[in-house]
């Protein structure tokens, strides 16, 4: 038996498979593992060594992305219930996974209500489904590997699955080269899970947790019970039945460092990126009734040791907001498929709409006997007729992603961003009715910065709202591209953007932010107002400055933009003058 | 069904336990909306309610679980009553989950696939609203509800009736439900239509101090290991508060709201401007259940003060430009008012 040792090694794969060895012991204890990392040969690594440490025949199932209710929870087996003239339920992935591991692919494109699906299901450890007229509960206890391949920051697997598993799991910098083994089998493993149901961990361990979740700003009780549970598996991998300070250690570097929203130098402060070697003695701060401060600070000392490289620089440029974000996209549907079912019409198919089959079958089934479909124990089959046939009709809505671009610059003053917040959270208010998002960028200094990613949730905006920085100098070209970018991005998702420049027209930095003097910064706003044009984008464009400027009113008419000298704007008259009427209809 | 966590083991989360026993003593009150962040024991509350219900009393052989004392009767029940009285039986008050992905057949209730598959039979299978009625309808990641079903829900939560017409099948039977719904601000915000179908708001927040975030960890990771002897531990606990929610059903009828009190909610919600009566209603309804639970017979103005903020908090008008939250707000309001006399 080997110990777990010190934990936190940075940048290799020691922590990954261990991780990955603590989880192997109680998978539906630790729930998961958010393995984020390309497809590619360290994945392939990382999952062999995970998958030889399970007990044989674990069942291992893949979970696509995008993959239906039907399949994901479990619903009537059409082909079945025909052939067999009696309903016959179908399990779905969920339920089959029950002991094993349920891998998803592409965590990063879950849908929100997929990721809802199974946070639900690993809660509850039962799949409950209620469809296509069955009312089923079947048991599923599972692990699940989120496989997410998310290159950016703000490309993540959703927040509602992240929080309940229990291994953040890094590879992207990870070589295969240097991969590792560790000294476990699967026979060792095998013996850390017959010994886990008699390890114990007492408070002052918890406490001791407790005191690294505060100290990186951790809130989440999921993550400590987690951390908790961890702790638990290390020591019995580590032959012992009592939790011991470096099986504390070890769960705070592996289960809560990689969650950490503070720096762990400055503890509680949100803001205060400083970096930190893990050298600081400042002791952390606990008011509990903690038995043994060095251990508490050893404790705490791991979590930080173990933040990731990098992270820091991510929490100081990211607002909260980011957190939540991830999966949204995943638009490929064709015309008359996509959006939100609204009723169900009679009616054979045309133009691309699906046949509603669960309602085309019982449309008929009620006729069966008369149609003389059924032999006498119930087999035969189920006369359809064309007048059974029943089909969806879904409500489309060209979801409208409203940009607004904000000149912060000094020459705009800060009364302006106060304006154009309360503007964002009023249309923000009335967005849940619409199924509209709104985004928010600044730009000044040197750069345009997005401080609110599309979003439709008040809070997040709130947020990212509260901290919006103004002042210096206009960079307006880069303003409007950076507008465009992201106009273009959405529009690809396959939502109609609208983008709201508010500005006074007043350019004094060049593309690429070079200070290059006004006149080509003009020149540049000029272009990239072009560039918006060419992308057909429709726009509006809000003279903030005291007298409506002529320069403006150009910029305006260069976007194909309609053109709003609003002096005095407040900030419902804001939202007022880019609201839009919905463009709801139905299909079908 | 596994083991629930026992309601009373929960840490902290008074407002919310509170607002919940205020449902279960008075359904009239209207629902209970939690919102707020993820893994503080939203849903852990609400699934541990079923253990602390009284049973009710339902005709003996009714699919919609009528109520033998009641006016609302199905069809069936009234043709029992008829022909000379019904049979009762006690069953236990249902807390029914509403799974996501749950289809709309399932919801009100459609034809029996199977009675029509194997006997050529049509015959209504009612749904979940059905066996929620006089009950608890729990649905969890309420703002992820498809739309059509949040407007059969607004509709049904209404009427107190669901009225099916599907397949030739034309029925209606009484549906009478107390909503709960649970969610996370962050995934997005909630119809305004559906906020006001909940009588109370409860917002609900990580606890941050040492000792009730071990003592939930630690009472957590105990019932994880041993989900059976932990409910045992608890069971007492969990009597007492079953026996306070019935001795408080019996006294509700007696306990009285004096003018007072009613003037001082009615003021309350003046000054907050919130939208209609249903503000002021809830409000007193509430706290006439706390005195109900404290067995006093009389409201007075700690019992309104202890629930204003989830009778009220999502019914003030929405004001971006004020930073503070809604909660702030009604304690502010209630700070500025006189005492009532």
């Amino acid at each position: 038996m080997s110990e777990t040792g010190a934990c936190g090694g940075g940048d290799t794969w020691r922590d990954p498979l261990l991780a990955g060895a603590l989880f192997a012991i109680d998978p539906a204890g630790l729930r998961g593992i958010v393995l984020r990392a390309r497809s590619g040969p360290a994945r392939e690594a990382f999952l062999s060594w995970l998958t030889r440490l399970l007990p044989e025949a674990t069942p291992l199932r893949r979970v696509p992305i995008g993959v239906p209710d039907s399949r994901l929870l479990g619903g009537l087996d059409l082909t079945e219930t025909l052939r067999l003239g009696r309903p016959v339920a179908e399990r779905g992935l969920l339920a089959e996974s029950d002991g094993g591991i349920i891998l998803l692919a592409m965590a990063e494109r879950l849908e929100p209500a997929a990721a809802a699906r199974i946070a639900a299901t690993l809660d509850t450890a039962e799949v409950s489904i209620e469809r296509d007229g069955l009312a089923l509960k079947a048991p599923a206890r599972f692990g699940v590997v989120a496989l997410d391949e998310g290159a950016s920051d703000d490309e993540r697997a959703p927040a509602a699955l992240t929080d309940r598993l229990g291994f953040l799991v890094d590879l992207s910098e990870l070589a295969l080269r240097d991969f590792i083994e560790l000294p476990w089998t699967a026979a060792d493993i095998a013996a850390a899970r017959a010994r886990l149901g008699a390890v114990d961990i007492d408070a002052a361990m918890i406490a001791h947790l407790n005191a690294a979740a505060m100290a990186l700003g951790v809130e989440s009780l999921r993550a400590l019970l987690l951390a908790a549970q961890s702790a638990r598996a290390a020591a019995a991998l580590g032959g012992r039945t009592q939790v011991s300070t470096a099986d504390a250690a070890c769960a705070a570097a592996l289960v809560l460092a990689p969650r950490a929203q503070t720096s762990p130098a400055a503890g509680d402060p949100p803001q205060a990126p400083d970096q930190d070697d893990g050298d600081s003695d400042a002791p952390p701060d606990s008011d509990g009734e903690s038995v043994d401060p060095s251990a508490e600070d050893l404790v705490v000392e791991a979590a930080r040791a173990a933040v990731p490289p990098g992270m820091m620089e991510r929490l100081q440029r990211a607002s909260s907001g980011a957190r939540g974000s991830g999966g949204k996209s995943g638009g490929f549907k064709r015309a008359g498929l996509r959006g939100r079912p609204a009723d169900v019409v009679e009616g054979a198919p045309k133009d691309g709409q699906r046949l509603n089959v669960i309602e085309t079958l019982r449309a008929a089934a009620p006729w069966r006997l008369l149609r003389g479909g059924a032999g006498a124990g119930g087999e035969g089959r189920l006369p359809i007729e064309r007048q059974d046939f029943r089909v969806t009709r879904v409500k489309q809505r060209a979801q409208t992603v409203t940009i607004f671009a904000v000149d912060a610059s000094g020459s705009s003053a800060l009364n302006r961003l106060a304006e154009a917040k309360g503007a964002v959270e009023l249309l923000l208010a009335e967005c849940y009715v619409r199924r509209d998002e709104v985004a928010l960028l600044a730009f000044r200094g040197e750069s345009a910065e997005l401080l609110l990613p599309p979003t439709r949730s008040l809070l997040r905006a709130k947020r990212s709202l509260a901290d919006m920085p103004g002042g210096g100098a206009t960079p307006l070209a880069d303003g409007i591209a950076a507008a465009v970018r992201l106009a273009e991005a959405e529009k690809r998702k396959g939502r109609s953007p609208f983008i709201v420049l508010m500005t006074d027209g007043a350019a004094n930095i060049s593309a690429g932010g070079k200070a290059a003097g006004r006149k080509r910064a003009k020149e540049d706003a000029l272009d990239a107002a072009r560039l918006a044009r060419a992308a057909g984008l429709e726009a509006a464009l809000i003279d903030i400055s005291p007298r409506p400027q002529p320069d403006a009113e150009r910029l305006a008419a260069e976007m194909n933009a309609r053109y709003l000298p609003l002096p005095f704007a407040d900030a419902s008259a804001l939202a007022r003058a880019v609201r839009r009427p919905p463009l709801a209809r139905l299909t079908g | 069904m596994p083991t629930a966590f026992p309601f009373t083991a929960i840490v902290g989360q008074e407002e919310l336990k509170l607002a919940i026993v205020c449902a279960a003593v008075d359904p009239t009150i209207g629902g209970v909306l939690v919102f707020g962040d993820r893994g503080a024991g939203k849903s852990t509350a609400v699934r541990a309610l079923a253990a602390l219900l009284p049973p009710i009393r339902t005709v003996e052989g009714c699919r919609y679980g009528c109520d033998p004392s009641g006016a609302e009767l199905c069809p069936a029940c009234r043709a029992r009553k008829a022909a000379g009285g019904l049979k009762t039986r006690l069953s236990p008050t249902p807390v029914v989950d509403l799974p996501l992905g749950a289809t709309q057949d399932r919801l009100v209730g459609a034809l029996d696939l199977e009675k029509a598959l194997t006997l050529g039979q049509k015959s209504f299978e009612p749904g979940l609203i059905c066996r929620a009625h006089r009950g608890f309808l729990y649905i969890d990641e309420v703002n992820l509800l498809e739309d059509h079903l949040v407007d059969l829900l607004i509709d049904v939560a209404a009427s107190g009736e669901n009225l099916v017409e599907r397949e030739g099948l034309s029925l209606r039977h009484p549906a009478r439900f107390v909503l709960i719904g649970s969610g996370n601000p962050e995934e997005g915000e909630l119809r305004p239509q559906l906020l006001d179908r909940f009588g109370l708001m409860v917002e609900v927040k990580t606890p941050s101090d040492v000792k009730s975030r071990v003592e939930a960890v630690r009472r957590r990771e105990a019932f994880d290991r041993d989900r059976e002897g932990f409910a045992a531990l608890w069971r007492k606990e969990e009597r007492r508060l079953r026996a306070k929610i019935i001795g408080a059903r019996k006294r509700l009828a007696a306990v009285e709201a004096p003018d007072a009190a009613i003037e001082w909610a009615a003021r309350l919600c003046m000054r907050l401007g919130a939208d209609g009566l249903r503000g002021e209603l809830t409000l007193i309804r509430a706290a006439r259940a706390i005195a109900a639970l404290e067995g006093s017979l009389s409201v007075a103005e700690k019992h309104l003060r202890q629930i204003a903020p989830a009778a009220l908090r999502h019914r003030l008008r929405r004001n971006p430009l004020d930073e503070s939250g809604s909660t702030r707000r009604v304690e502010r309001a209630m700070s500025e008012l006189p005492a009532a006399a």
